[in-house]
C-alpha cells in the first residue's frame, strides 16, 4: 500500500479548496452551468491530476500519458479548473467558460480544447470510448508502457443502456487497464436517483459483469488513493470505484441539494460560498 | 455509349454480365487495407460473415473486436480506438449502423472528428424478403447532414473494394453504403476511383447530351440500361456515377446541368434528404434546371423480391425512362 503522507493530504486539501473556489467563480461568471457534480468530484479530480495520473501539462499530447475520459461532460468546470491549476492553461482563462469563442465550451469539445481526450455532454458515451482506448492500448505492442485509461461517470447516466453494453464488453475483454470512477452522489436532474430510476446495489451489478469492484468515500484522499492502488489486484478485470460523494461538497448550504445540479451561483450566492471556502484555509 | 476513357466493363449490357456484391468488395478491400496498415481495425455487431468482415477477422484476429448486438457501443468504442491512433471500421446493416447509433456517430465520431469508417450494409429496397424493417432507405439523409462526415455509395463490387482501400487512408469520419445482392460489375480494375470525384460513365456518340442522369450505388446499372435504351431512340444522354455524395462534386454536377439543362437523379433511398436532394441543393443555388427524382416516395418497403419492390416503389428502369420523358418536357 502506498499511503499518502499527512503533509501530502494537507497539500491536496488546499489544492482542492482552491479548485472549488475557481469552480464557483467561473460558474458565477458564466451565469449557467452545473455546480453540484463539479464540487462533488473536486477531491477525486485533485488526487488524479496532482498525484495519480501519468501526464505532463506542458506536453498535453504526450503519447504515453494516462487517458482520462470525462463521460458526464456537464461537470466540466471541475475538469477545466483542475487542469488550469495543474498548469495546462492559465487560471484566468477559466472565466471564459461558456462564452462565445472560448476554448472552455459549455460541454467539453476537443476541437476547441485538444487537451481533453474526448468531447462529451450527451450521457452514457464516455465509458464506451474509454473501453475503445483500453482495447486499442492493449492491441498496440508499443504501448506496453502500461498506461491506464480512467473514466469518470455520473451515477444518473448509468440509466443509459449504452453504459451496460460497454460494461459487458469491458468484462468480456478483461480490460485490466481500465479504471472507472462513478460519482455516486444519488442525484440527477429530476431528483434522487433511486426515485428517478433505482440503481440499487451498484457493486453487485458490476460484480456480476466481472468487474473488480470497490466502494469508497469520494472525499477521503487516502481512500481514493488506496482504491486506485488496489486496482493493481483486479486479477485481469476492469475496475470500478464507486465513490460516494456529496453533491456541492464544500458549501454547506448547498450540499446534497439536487437543485444545484444544473444551476450556477448568482453574485450573492457565490460571495457566500467563497467566504466559506476562504475560512477553510 | 460507355465513356471509353474510364475503361468500364464492355460487357455491361450483355445478359450474362458478371455480378458480385458491394459488400463482398468491401470485405476484400478491408483485408487489403489491413495488410497495408497495421492500424486498421474492424469491429462488428454479430453480423461478421454477413457484412464480410470475416475475411479481415480470419487474417487479423487480434485486430477484430466482436462487440455483440450493441451498435451504439460499437460506434463509441471505435471513437475511443481512433483516439489512440487506430483506423476503425465498424460494420453492420445500415438500419442499425447508422440507424440505431446515429447520435453516437454524431457526438463521439463526427463531433470528435475521429477517423472511424462506418459501414452500412444491406441498404435499400434490394434487401427484399426481409421486409420494410430491414430496408434502410434513410441512411444517406442521416449521414450527409452531419458535419465532418464523408458519404460514399459505391456502384459495384470493384468500386466498393477501391473505396474501402481509399477511405482507410483518410482522416475523415466516413459512411459507406453497401448492398446485399450481387449486382452487375460496371467498372474494372483499371477504372480510376478518387473520393469526391464524380464520373461521367455514359456519353452521346456525338454532340451534346439533352438529359443528364445522376445515379448512386448499384442503381447506376439501371440508369445505364435506361441510357442505352434512350440512345437507341436517338435521345442523347449523359450518365454520372456519383459515388461520393459528400463532399459533393458540385463542379461536375453544374457542368452536367449546363450542358443538358435537364437532370434526373436515381437512388435506392428516400427522395427526401437523399442524393437527389443533395444535387438539387447544389443546382438550386448554382444553376437552376428542371430535376426529376427517382427514389422511394416517403414510404416504407415490404417483403418481396428486389425486382417486385423496385417496380412497386418506382425505382426501376421504366421509372427512369418515365422521368426522363417528363424532365425533357420541362426542359427550357
Amino acid at each position: 500500500m502506498e499511503n499518502l503522507s499527512d503533509s501530502k493530504i494537507q497539500e491536496l486539501e488546499n489544492t482542492a479548496n482552491n479548485i472549488r473556489k475557481s469552480i464557483i467563480e467561473m460558474l458565477n461568471h458564466a451565469g449557467s452551468g452545473h455546480t453540484a457534480g463539479a464540487l462533488g468530484m473536486t477531491d477525486i479530480f485533485t488526487l488524479l491530476y496532482f498525484h495519480t495520473l501519468k501526464h505532463d501539462p506542458k506536453n498535453p499530447l504526450w503519447e504515453k500519458r494516462d487517458r482520462l475520459v470525462l463521460s458526464n461532460g456537464h461537470i466540466c468546470p471541475v475538469l477545466y479548473a483542475t487542469m488550469a491549476h495543474a498548469g495546462y492553461f492559465p487560471v484566468e482563462e477559466l472565466n471564459t467558460l461558456r462564452k462565445f469563442g472560448s476554448r472552455l465550451q459549455g460541454h467539453p469539445h476537443r476541437e476547441f480544447l485538444p487537451f481533453v481526450e474526448t468531447s462529451s455532454g450527451p450521457l452514457g458515451e464516455g465509458l464506451s470510448q474509454a473501453v475503445g482506448m483500453a482495447i486499442a492500448s492493449r492491441i498496440d505492442e508499443k504501448n506496453i508502457v502500461g498506461h491506464k485509461i480512467y473514466c469518470m461517470t455520473g451515477d444518473g447516466e448509468l440509466d443509459e443502456g449504452q453504459i451496460w453494453e460497454a460494461v459487458m464488453l469491458a468484462g468480456k475483454e478483461k480490460l485490466s487497464n481500465l479504471i472507472v470512477i462513478v460519482d455516486r452522489n444519488n442525484i440527477q436532474i429530476d431528483g434522487n436517483t433511486e426515485k428517478v430510476m433505482p440503481l440499487n446495489n451498484l457493486s453487485d451489478k458490476f460484480k456480476s459483469f466481472n468487474w473488480f469492484t470497490q466502494e469508497i468515500n469520494g472525499h477521503d484522499f487516502s481512500e481514493i488513493n488506496n482504491a486506485i492502488y488496489n486496482t493493481k489486484n483486479s486479477n485481469g478485470m476492469p475496475s470500478i470505484i464507486i465513490a460516494n460523494t456529496i453533491p456541492s461538497k464544500g458549501v454547506k448550504e448547498w450540499e446534497g441539494d439536487y437543485h444545484w445540479h444544473g444551476k450556477a451561483p448568482n453574485d450573492k450566492e457565490a460571495e457566500m460560498a467563497q467566504s466559506e471556502l476562504n475560512n477553510k484555509k | 455509349m460507355l465513356n471509353q476513357i474510364l475503361k468500364l466493363n464492355s460487357k455491361i449490357f450483355n445478359d450474362d454480365v458478371e455480378k458480385n456484391s458491394t459488400r463482398q468488395g468491401f470485405g476484400e478491400g478491408l483485408l487489403q487495407a489491413g495488410i497495408e496498415n497495421d492500424n486498421v481495425v474492424a469491429l462488428c455487431a454479430d453480423l461478421t460473415d454477413s457484412v464480410k468482415v470475416n475475411i479481415f477477422a480470419d487474417k487479423f484476429p487480434n485486430r477484430f473486436i466482436q462487440i455483440g448486438i450493441a451498435e451504439q457501443n460499437m460506434a463509441s468504442v471505435a471513437s475511443g480506438m481512433a483516439a489512440m491512433g487506430k483506423i476503425p471500421f465498424i460494420a453492420s446493416y445500415g438500419i442499425f449502423n447508422p440507424g440505431r447509433n446515429w447520435e453516437q456517430i454524431r457526438t463521439t465520431i463526427c463531433y470528435n472528428n475521429q477517423p472511424v469508417k462506418i459501414i452500412g450494409s444491406h441498404a435499400g429496397l434490394s434487401v427484399g424478403p426481409d421486409g420494410g424493417s430491414h430496408q434502410m432507405l434513410e441512411d444517406i439523409a442521416l449521414t450527409r447532414v452531419i458535419p465532418n462526415m464523408v458519404v460514399i455509395s459505391p456502384c459495384d463490387y470493384i468500386e466498393a473494394k477501391k473505396a474501402t482501400i481509399a477511405i482507410a487512408k483518410t482522416k475523415d469520419p466516413t459512411y459507406m453504403r453497401l448492398s446485399r445482392n450481387d449486382t452487375p460489375v460496371i467498372t474494372t480494375n483499371d477504372t480510376p476511383f478518387v473520393i469526391g470525384k464524380a464520373q461521367i460513365v455514359f456519353v452521346p456518340e456525338v454532340g451534346l447530351a439533352h438529359v443528364g442522369i445522376i445515379a448512386t450505388g448499384p442503381a447506376l446499372y439501371k440508369a445505364l440500361v435506361a441510357a442505352h435504351t434512350l440512345e437507341k431512340k436517338g435521345i442523347k444522354v449523359k450518365v454520372m456515377n456519383l459515388s461520393t455524395i459528400k463532399p459533393l462534386n458540385e463542379n461536375a454536377i453544374i457542368i452536367l446541368a449546363k450542358e443538358t439543362r435537364a437532370i434526373v437523379t436515381v437512388e435506392d433511398h428516400q427522395i427526401v434528404g437523399g442524393m437527389g436532394s443533395a444535387c438539387a441543393e447544389c443546382l438550386a443555388q448554382n444553376h437552376n434546371v428542371p430535376i426529376e427524382f427517382v427514389g422511394v416516395r416517403d414510404q416504407f418497403g415490404q417483403s418481396g423480391t428486389p425486382d417486385e419492390l423496385e417496380k412497386h416503389y418506382g425505382i426501376d428502369t421504366s421509372d427512369i425512362l418515365e422521368k426522363v420523358a417528363k424532365v425533357l418536357k420541362r426542359r427550357v
